[in-house]
C-alpha cells in the first residue's frame, strides 16, 4: 500500500503574529515553524497503516527551503521518502493553485491513499485536501477519526457535528483529511533521525506558474475588539481576590 | 451572473440552524449588491418559513436521500449552472466543508471559507486561529463561493415574506457516486448537558498534564459549576468527550464561563461566545480568548487557580 501524506509547515502556535509590510501576510522573519498539527496526525495515521499493512509512506510538502526541517522530521518519524515542491511564497497562491502544485507532484506516484490534515493552523480554510482529490479525480472523505482497509477499499469513521459519527465505505485510491488528536503522536527516535539523513528527498520545481488567482488576500489586520476585556493586573493573590470580588458584585454568582 | 444563492442544510427531518444564519448573510449580501436572494435545499422544503427570498429550490432525487459528496456536488453544480448566480453562500458546517471546496473547484473557483463578515467587495475571515483577520477579494470569473461561520450573522433578522418554491430535479447516475455512507450514530448517550448549565469552568491545553485537572475541578466544585474542556483535553482522554465545548462538542450559553488555559481557537469560541460573562485566565496576552472575554487575567494559571479557589471557598463560607 502506497500512502502519500501532504504536510504543511506553519508558524508555531505560540509564535507572534506580526503583520508584514504591505499587510498581505504575516512577518515570519523571527517565527519558528512546525508541522501543521492536523497534518502530524495524518502522518501518524499513515505510519500506523504501514505497520499494519506494509507498504510505503511518502511525505509531500510544498513551500520554501525552510520546509526541509519539517520534511526531515517526517522522515525521522518513519516516512520512507519525501517530495519537496519548491515554492517561495505559498501564501501568494489560492487553494486551487496549491492543490494543482501538489497534484502535479504526486499524480505519477499512483498512491493508493493520500492523507492530509483537516485544515491548516495558519489559513484555516480546510479545503486543500478536498480540492486535491477533485483535481486527481479520486473520492474523498473529511474529518476522519479511524481508517480501516477492507480489501481494495476503505471503511472510515467520519466525524459529524454535535458528537455524531458515521462510517463511510469507498474504493481506493482515495483521499482522506484527518482530524487532530485521534491518536498519540510518536517521537522520532535517535535511530530514526540518523536514518532520515540517508532518505531520498526529491525536489520538484513547478514549471508552470499557476493560473490567475480566484481569490486573494487584500489586507491582513488585527481584529477589532468588539468587547474590551477588563484586564486584571497584580500578583496571583491580588488577581484572585479581585476576580472573587467581580464574581460577587458584578457576575453575582457568589 | 446575477443573484445570491444560499444553500440551506437539513439534518434529516430537522434544519441545521446555521442555515438561517447563512440565509441572513445571503440576504445582507443581496441587499448590499442590489441583487435578488434565492435559496436551495437538498430534500423537501417542509418547515421552511416563508421569508423574503425571490425563489426557493428544492433539489429532489432518490440518490440524494443520504448525503454523499459526489451526489451533492453533481446536483448543486447543475443547479448553479442553471440559476447562474453571482454568489453562492453556504453555512460553514462539517457537511459543507466536505463538498463545497470541490464544488467551487469545478467552477475554477476557491471557496472563501468560514467568513465572519463582509465589507465593500471583500469577505472577512480569520487567520492563525483568530489572531488576525484578513480581507479576501474574489478575483475569479465565475460565481463567488463563500461559507459563513456559525454565530457570525444573526438569524433573527430574517424578514418574513412570500417565497415561491420550485422543484429542481438533477440528472444523477448511481455509478458516479463513489462513497457509501452508513447511518449516523452517537458514540454514547450524552449524560452531561452543558447547554443548560448556568456556571461553567472550562479547561484547555494550558493545563499541560492530566494530573493537573483536579486543580480546576476543585475550582468548579467550589463555585458549584460544571467542568468543561476544549477539544485537546478530551482528545487526550483527560476528560470525557461529553464535556467538550466547541463546534465538535456542545454549544453553551451560561451566566458565567470561566476559561482556564484556553487560547480560544475558532472551533472553541463558536461553542461558548453566547455566554453572558466570560472570564479568561491565560499566559498569552494575545490569545484570542481575550477577544471574547469580559475580564482577563494574564498569568500563570497554576498560581491563579488555587488562589481563586481559596477566595471562592472563603466567600462561600462567609
Amino acid at each position: 500500500m502506497k500512502i502519500v501524506v501532504a504536510i504543511k509547515q506553519v508558524p508555531a502556535r505560540d509564535s507572534n503574529a506580526r503583520i508584514a509590510a504591505g499587510a498581505k501576510w504575516i512577518d515570519t522573519s523571527d517565527s519558528s515553524f512546525e508541522i501543521n498539527e492536523p497534518d502530524a496526525y495524518a502522518l501518524e495515521t499513515a505510519l500506523l497503516l504501514k505497520e499494519r499493512h506494509s507498504g510505503e509512506v511518502v511525505a509531500l510538502c510544498a513551500g520554501p527551503d525552510r520546509c526541509l526541517s519539517s520534511i526531515r522530521e517526517a522522515l525521522a518519524k518513519g516516512a520512507d521518502r519525501a517530495i519537496h515542491v519548491r515554492c517561495e511564497q505559498l501564501e501568494a497562491l489560492d487553494t486551487l493553485g496549491v492543490a494543482h502544485l501538489l497534484a502535479d507532484a504526486v499524480r505519477h506516484e499512483n498512491a493508493d491513499l493520500i492523507l492530509t490534515g483537516l485544515q491548516s493552523d495558519d489559513l484555516g480554510l480546510g479545503q486543500t485536501g478536498v480540492v486535491l482529490a477533485e483535481i486527481l479525480g479520486i473520492p474523498h472523505a473529511t474529518i476522519i477519526m479511524e481508517v480501516e482497509v477492507q480489501g481494495a477499499g476503505l471503511r472510515v469513521k467520519r466525524e459529524l457535528e454535535d458528537g455524531w459519527f458515521q462510517w463511510v465505505e469507498m474504493p481506493m485510491p482515495a483521499l482522506l483529511t484527518i482530524q487532530s488528536g485521534i491518536s498519540k503522536l510518536r517521537y522520532a527516535t535517535l535511530m530514526g533521525i540518523k536514518k532520515a539523513k540517508t532518505k531520498e528527498v526529491r525536489a520538484v520545481s513547478p514549471e508552470d506558474s499557476p493560473g490567475p488567482l480566484s481569490v486573494s488576500i487584500e489586507r491582513v489586520y488585527a481584529p477589532e475588539r468588539n468587547k474590551q476585556a477588563r484586564m486584571i493586573e497584580g500578583t496571583p493573590q491580588q488577581a484572585a481576590a479581585e476576580l472573587a470580588d467581580i464574581l460577587r458584585s458584578e457576575v453575582r454568582v457568589l | 451572473m446575477n443573484g445570491v444563492l444560499t444553500i440551506l442544510e437539513r439534518r434529516g427531518a430537522a434544519w441545521n440552524r446555521m442555515s438561517w444564519e447563512a440565509l441572513a448573510a445571503g440576504g445582507q449580501l443581496a441587499k448590499s449588491t442590489d441583487q435578488p436572494l434565492w435559496c436551495a435545499v437538498i430534500g423537501d422544503a417542509q418547515g421552511l418559513t416563508p421569508f423574503e427570498a425571490t425563489r426557493a429550490y428544492t433539489i429532489e432525487h432518490e440518490l440524494l436521500e443520504k448525503y454523499t459528496p459526489d451526489g451533492y456536488i453533481i446536483a448543486l453544480e447543475q443547479l448553479i449552472r442553471e440559476v447562474d448566480p453571482s454568489y453562492v453562500v453556504f453555512p460553514h458546517t462539517y457537511q459543507v466543508r466536505d463538498f463545497a471546496p470541490a464544488l467551487a473547484a469545478r467552477f475554477g473557483e476557491t471557496l472563501i471559507a468560514d467568513v465572519i463578515g463582509f465589507g465593500p467587495r471583500v469577505f472577512i475571515r480569520q487567520l492563525l486561529q483568530g489572531k488576525l483577520n484578513a480581507d479576501y477579494r474574489h478575483t475569479g470569473k465565475g460565481p463567488c463561493f463563500v461559507s459563513i461561520q456559525s454565530g457570525a450573522f444573526r438569524a433573527d433578522g430574517l424578514a418574513s415574506g412570500a417565497c415561491e418554491i420550485g422543484v429542481f430535479t438533477p440528472r444523477l447516475d448511481a455509478a458516479r457516486i463513489r462513497t457509501r455512507p452508513g447511518e449516523p450514530f452517537r458514540a454514547a448517550a450524552q449524560t452531561v448537558d452543558l447547554s443548560s448549565a448556568s456556571l461553567i469552568v472550562s479547561v484547555g491545553r494550558g493545563i499541560k498534564d492530566r494530573d493537573n485537572i483536579p486543580m480546576v475541578q476543585e475550582l468548579a466544585s467550589a463555585l458549584g459549576a460544571e467542568l468543561a474542556a476544549s477539544r485537546p483535553i478530551c482528545d487526550n482522554g483527560w476528560l470525557p468527550m461529553e464535556r467538550q465545548v466547541g463546534s465538535s462538542g456542545q454549544t453553551v450559553s451560561p451566566k458565567l464561563y470561566l476559561a482556564v488555559g484556553i487560547s480560544g481557537a475558532i472551533q472553541h469560541l463558536v461553542g461558548m461566545k453566547g455566554s453572558k460573562t466570560v472570564i479568561a485566565i491565560n499566559k498569552d496576552r494575545n490569545a484570542p480568548i481575550f477577544e471574547v472575554a469580559d475580564y482577563g487575567v494574564v498569568g500563570d494559571l497554576f498560581e491563579i487557580v488555587p488562589a481563586l479557589t481559596a477566595e471562592v471557598k472563603k466567600a462561600k463560607s462567609a
